[in-house]
């Protein structure tokens, strides 16, 4: 039974949350429909409908160096989280030790410190050692991140296998070298893959960190984007958008992978499983 | 001579420390020397001014008006918009709780947190121009004659920070709310209390220690807004937030004891909040939200 009052508010609720969807919606398409509109001006669409600003876009702004880099720098930084940030998930997951929580508040820091406070003393540090304006200091940027986020997302899925499995395995002579390889790899191949490539997505959108070390040269799509927003004038706005839409095919190829294996409210959250 | 080693190895393992323990090093010492490291490097540094005695970094913030004014312009965007999205959370996730698509629903709300916010600046740039899709629908309804000015001020940078963080507080607050035994609710209910009563007196007190959490989180992810503001607010007035102070002391001035100094002052703002936030939740009840059951 549902009194008047109740459903009054239930219908408001839902109006805002079309409301939102709408516009989110809305916001990311006026990007797609400029970048491939001739003229926009006082109307509701474009003139015409054209693909040469994806052409000037590619040329204007060298696509394919940034794209190139971007997945030089994203790649190098899942492959080296992953390698670090699971055995110490593992560790995590398996041992009681004194001062683990001091350890997990360690790698939560950096989770919850936004990166830009501590990005420009990490940039300071960076130039200090000849670091900055180089694609490995733009990598060991964003690992900081990245590195304890791998560790934080892996631990649960480490917990769910069953540690008999491991023990069978040590009990026929497995050392933890030869454990990792043929058995916890192979069952944990969805927790990485997620973890891979949730990281992936955090790399290619982390606009802070990137912006505050890179170089001329080092520059990913979300910087030089960035730049080329602010700079705006020269450039003609549809190719802008051109390039915004290659960037959010650049992110959301990965985050549609990526959800295959986790539910979008673990991208901000660690759910608690309901018991079966 | 391995009689006295391995008593001394069974003793670590009994206390959780063996080969695998160890497997925590490389990452532990990786952000000990990444995170922990330039945190204290740039503490120090910020005491070592180019010009005048230890505080003099601090000094001169504080003493131009141009500079300290920019963590009151920071607050008075970050806390209405935290707040607000936390306030609209909450009613959201109540209802979507139930709902049978949820993951539809999140997966559109995961996009613009998926897409950061440079992007999100660059796309209301188009949509809410003066002659965006929302100025004209708006004149289309006929609630307003001629387009409202929402970019290059105060309300690019709130609405920004609104598409952005909204999505992250209702999905933490979403997994919060799901995670309560809904056996709770139902004995309420059972006893004869409304919705209103049971929101009330069960959900709430259940929740508020992990909204405070949540405020935190949000409130300092807003507090460090930066590129909207650069891209969709006024980043020479009423949107100078203090990040953009910093990167202007560090990038445009090459000071970067000054802007260490700033960072510092940044840090020091949101930790005081969180700490503020936390020792009030001390307040609340922390107990376990799942009935008992284990």
């Amino acid at each position: 039974m549902e009194s008047a009052l109740e459903r009054l508010w239930r219908t408001l609720v839902w109006a805002f949350v079309i409301f939102l969807v709408i516009n989110v919606i809305a916001m990311i398409a006026a990007v797609v429909v400029n970048s491939f509109g001739t003229r926009w001006l006082s109307s509701w669409l474009p003139a015409a409908f054209t693909t040469r600003w994806y052409v000037s876009a590619w040329k204007e702004f060298q696509l394919s160096d940034v794209l190139l880099v971007t997945f030089q720098i994203a790649g190098s930084v899942v492959v080296i989280s992953a390698l670090i940030g699971v055995p110490a998930a593992y560790a995590l997951a398996r041992r009681d030790f004194p001062g683990k929580p001091l350890v997990m508040v360690l790698f939560l820091l950096p989770l919850l410190v936004p990166p830009i406070t501590f990005g420009v003393p990490l940039a300071t540090v960076l130039y200090k050692v000849g670091l900055a304006g180089t694609m490995w200091g733009v990598i060991v940027a964003n690992l900081v991140p990245t590195v304890p986020f791998t560790v934080i997302l892996m631990i649960p899925f480490i917990e769910q296998i069953d540690p008999k499995v491991e023990a069978a395995a040590r009990v026929f002579g497995a050392g933890t070298g030869r454990l990792f390889l043929h058995v916890l790899v192979p069952l944990l191949v969805p927790g990485i893959l997620a973890a891979t490539l949730l990281a992936m997505v955090r790399t290619v959108s982390m606009f802070e960190l990137t912006f505050l070390t890179a170089g001329p040269s080092s520059q990913t799509l979300v910087v030089a984007l960035f730049y080329s927003v602010f700079a705006a004038g020269v450039r003609a706005g549809q190719s802008i958008d051109a390039m915004a839409v290659i960037y959010m095919l650049s992110t959301l190829i990965w985050l549609v992978v990526a959800l295959r294996f986790v539910n979008p409210t673990q991208i901000v959250a660690r759910v608690k499983k309901a018991p079966a | 001579m391995s009689a006295s080693r391995r008593p001394i190895r069974l003793a670590l393992a009994d206390r959780g420390i063996d080969g695998v323990t160890l497997l925590v090093l490389p990452a532990a010492l990786f952000v000990v020397l990444l995170f922990i490291h330039p945190f204290l490097y740039g503490l120090l540094l910020s005491f070592t001014p180019k010009e005048g005695g230890w505080l003099g970094n601090y000094t001169r913030f504080f003493s131009d008006p141009y500079m300290y004014g920019t963590i009151w312009l920071t607050l008075r965007i970050a806390l209405p918009v935290t707040l607000l999205n936390i306030a609209l959370s909450v009613p959201v996730a109540m209802q979507v709780r139930h709902m049978k698509h949820q993951r539809l629903l999140t997966t559109i709300l995961v996009l613009p947190i998926t897409l950061g916010t440079v992007l999100v600046a660059e796309g209301l740039l188009n949509y809410l121009g003066p002659q965006g899709w929302l100025n004209r629908t708006l004149m289309l309804v006929g609630l307003i004659d001629r387009p409202i000015r929402l970019v290059h001020n105060y309300w690019g940078v709130f609405i920004s920070l609104m598409i952005t963080g909204f999505p992250f507080t209702f999905l933490l607050t979403l997994s919060m709310i799901s995670g309560i035994d809904p056996a709770l609710e139902q004995a309420a209910a059972t006893l004869g209390a409304r919705a209103r009563h049971r929101f009330r007196h069960i959900v709430l007190p259940l929740v508020l220690p992990g909204l405070a959490v949540t405020f935190c989180l949000a409130f300092v992810d807003a507090f460090s807004v930066f590129p909207s503001a650069m891209m969709l607010g006024a980043p020479a007035g009423e949107t100078r937030v203090i990040s953009f102070a910093a990167a202007q002391a560090a990038f445009e001035q090459y000071d970067y004891s000054y802007a260490s100094a700033i960072a510092m002052i940044m840090a020091a703002v949101q930790f005081g909040f969180v700490g503020l936030v936390l020792m009030a939740r001390g307040l609340f009840y922390t107990g376990p939200a799942d009935g008992g059951k284990g």
